[in-house]
């Protein structure tokens, strides 16, 4: 056997390749349902709280701080290992699946609160000023003037943030969560070859490289231009 | 100038802003239909006195009425007497990202209520009144200084306002795009609108407004007749301001 055909029999068995394309598969699907339900509640969770610290209500505005400032320092690994190991024995039992989603869904919203609070108060003075001086109150200037320049000014950012925590959906391998990388792991120790893992990787770059692509057209689309 | 209930009054006005007191007493009123223009150095306190008038700035103490009706205090519904009070900002502050039709239409659909089809008429009237009717589809980084400007007018026109507060709306102009505003102003006050104009354009001023205030330190130094203030002066801080600014 040469090198050449070592290296394609590791990476690249077609045997194996056919034998567990379906398992990565099933995992591509769950990893895409994780992906879009932590992206979707996510996103709208952050956008809901920045909007909420926009009304300056010291309690509240400080409660936000510190659950952004928290998740935001903590890795979500070290969350998903005390949520799914460590909440049993406190009398909760949540499934991998949920503790992935919970812990990814509330790393990104912290993020998301940030980009978007920086976004709103990017939006000049003016701004609430002149709707103010119309007649629309505080929520009206928020909701109709002040987000939709926030949310303009916040896409980029918030499109790479979220395709770093989408991907971490391959940390639910660590309990078992039947992601892209765990069925791959899983039919890597069963046939003794690399070549799963290869696939994993074509899978996610399939699935990402798009995403990323998008958030470079977004970076250079939406470069807010001054009125 | 002799009717019953003035248009705006504002009595005994005062603000401060930590320790600097930028309003120490502001007696003024405004009749119906009259343009008055409040000149004054930088730090008078005019513009603050302009902004106390539809509580962008809350006063400390003093009253202010609008047709009769206290705009001060707590039990005013603040967003019902705004939209009797129109205002145009130095920076124009439109929406940019709303056409010059949407700006103008925001508040008559999201706080009046109107439907998008009624908004839009009204809106168009209003834009047709500045002269931009044709722009109603355009953005405002689409759009130069001057009719930016003349946008955010028709903004609070849209509203119908008793009272139009103009807060240096032609200092962040080109000169040459301020006298389409100006023009704008001019036919506002022919159709009969009650102005409060905060500005430098003594030209304007001379031509235009019915009674010209002069402020100084928080307090109004002397007020009358446009001839009169720039004519014959009777306070040596007016006299002084006055000669400042002919010089530049």
């Amino acid at each position: 056997m040469t090198q050449w055909e070592r290296f394609l029999d590791t990476f690249f068995n077609v045997g194996v390749l056919t034998r567990y394309a379906p398992d990565i598969l099933a995992g591509v699907w769950v990893t895409v349902q994780l992906s879009l339900l932590i992206v979707v509640v996510g996103i709208g969770l952050g956008t809901l709280l920045a909007m909420l610290r926009a009304y300056r209500i010291r309690l509240l505005s400080l409660s936000i701080v510190v659950f952004a400032d928290v998740f935001r320092a903590i890795p979500p690994l070290v969350l998903i290992l005390l949520a799914f190991f460590g909440l049993p024995n406190a009398g909760l039992f949540l499934s991998s699946f949920v503790v992935l989603f919970l812990v990814l869904t509330l790393t990104l919203a912290a993020f998301a609160e940030e980009i978007i609070w920086a976004g709103i108060t990017s939006v000049d003075r003016g701004q609430w000023e002149a709707a103010r001086s119309t007649g629309i109150g505080f929520t009206g200037t928020l909701v109709w003037v002040v987000m939709p320049q926030a949310l303009r000014v916040a896409i980029p950012p918030m499109t790479n943030r979220a395709i770093a925590i989408t991907k971490m959906t391959a940390l639910g391998t660590v309990i078992g969560v039947p992601d892209i990388l765990n069925q791959a792991t899983t039919a890597q120790s069963f046939s003794g070859n690399a070549s799963p893992l290869m696939l994993a990787a074509i899978a996610y770059v399939l699935l990402f490289l798009p995403l990323v692509i998008l958030a470079r057209w977004l970076e250079s689309r939406f470069s807010w231009r001054k009125a | 100038m002799s009717n019953p209930i003035s248009s705006l009054d504002v009595r005994s006005l005062r603000k401060s802003f930590g320790t600097f007191e930028a309003l120490k007493g502001i007696d003024l009123t405004v009749s119906h239909s009259e343009l008055v223009f409040v000149l004054g150095p930088s730090g008078s306190g005019k513009s603050t006195m302009l902004r106390c008038c539809n509580r962008l700035e809350e006063p400390d103490s003093g009253d202010i009425l609008l047709e009769g009706d206290p705009v001060t205090g707590r039990s005013v519904n603040l967003n019902a007497i705004r939209q009797r009070i129109g205002m145009v900002f130095q920076s124009f502050n439109l929406y940019p990202h709303l056409s010059a039709l949407g700006n103008v239409t925001l508040a008559l659909r999201r706080v009046r209520g109107m439907s998008r089809s009624d908004a839009d008429a009204h809106g168009m009237d209003a834009l047709a009144q500045v002269g931009l009717a044709d722009k109603a589809g355009n953005y405002p980084a689409e759009l130069s200084g001057g009719q930016q400007q003349r946008v955010a007018i028709a903004r609070a026109l849209a509203l119908e306002p008793k009272v139009m507060l103009f807060d240096e709306p032609t200092s962040a102009l080109d000169p040459e795009l301020v006298g389409d505003v100006l023009e704008v102003m001019r036919d506002m006050r022919k159709a009969g609108m009650t102005m409060l104009v905060v500005s430098h354009e003594m030209k304007f001023a001379r031509d235009a407004a019915d009674r010209v205030i002069f402020m100084d330190q928080g307090q109004v130094v002397e007020q009358g007749p446009p001839e009169k203030i720039f004519g014959a002066p009777e306070h040596e801080r007016t006299r002084a301001f006055l000669s400042r600014v002919s010089e530049t």
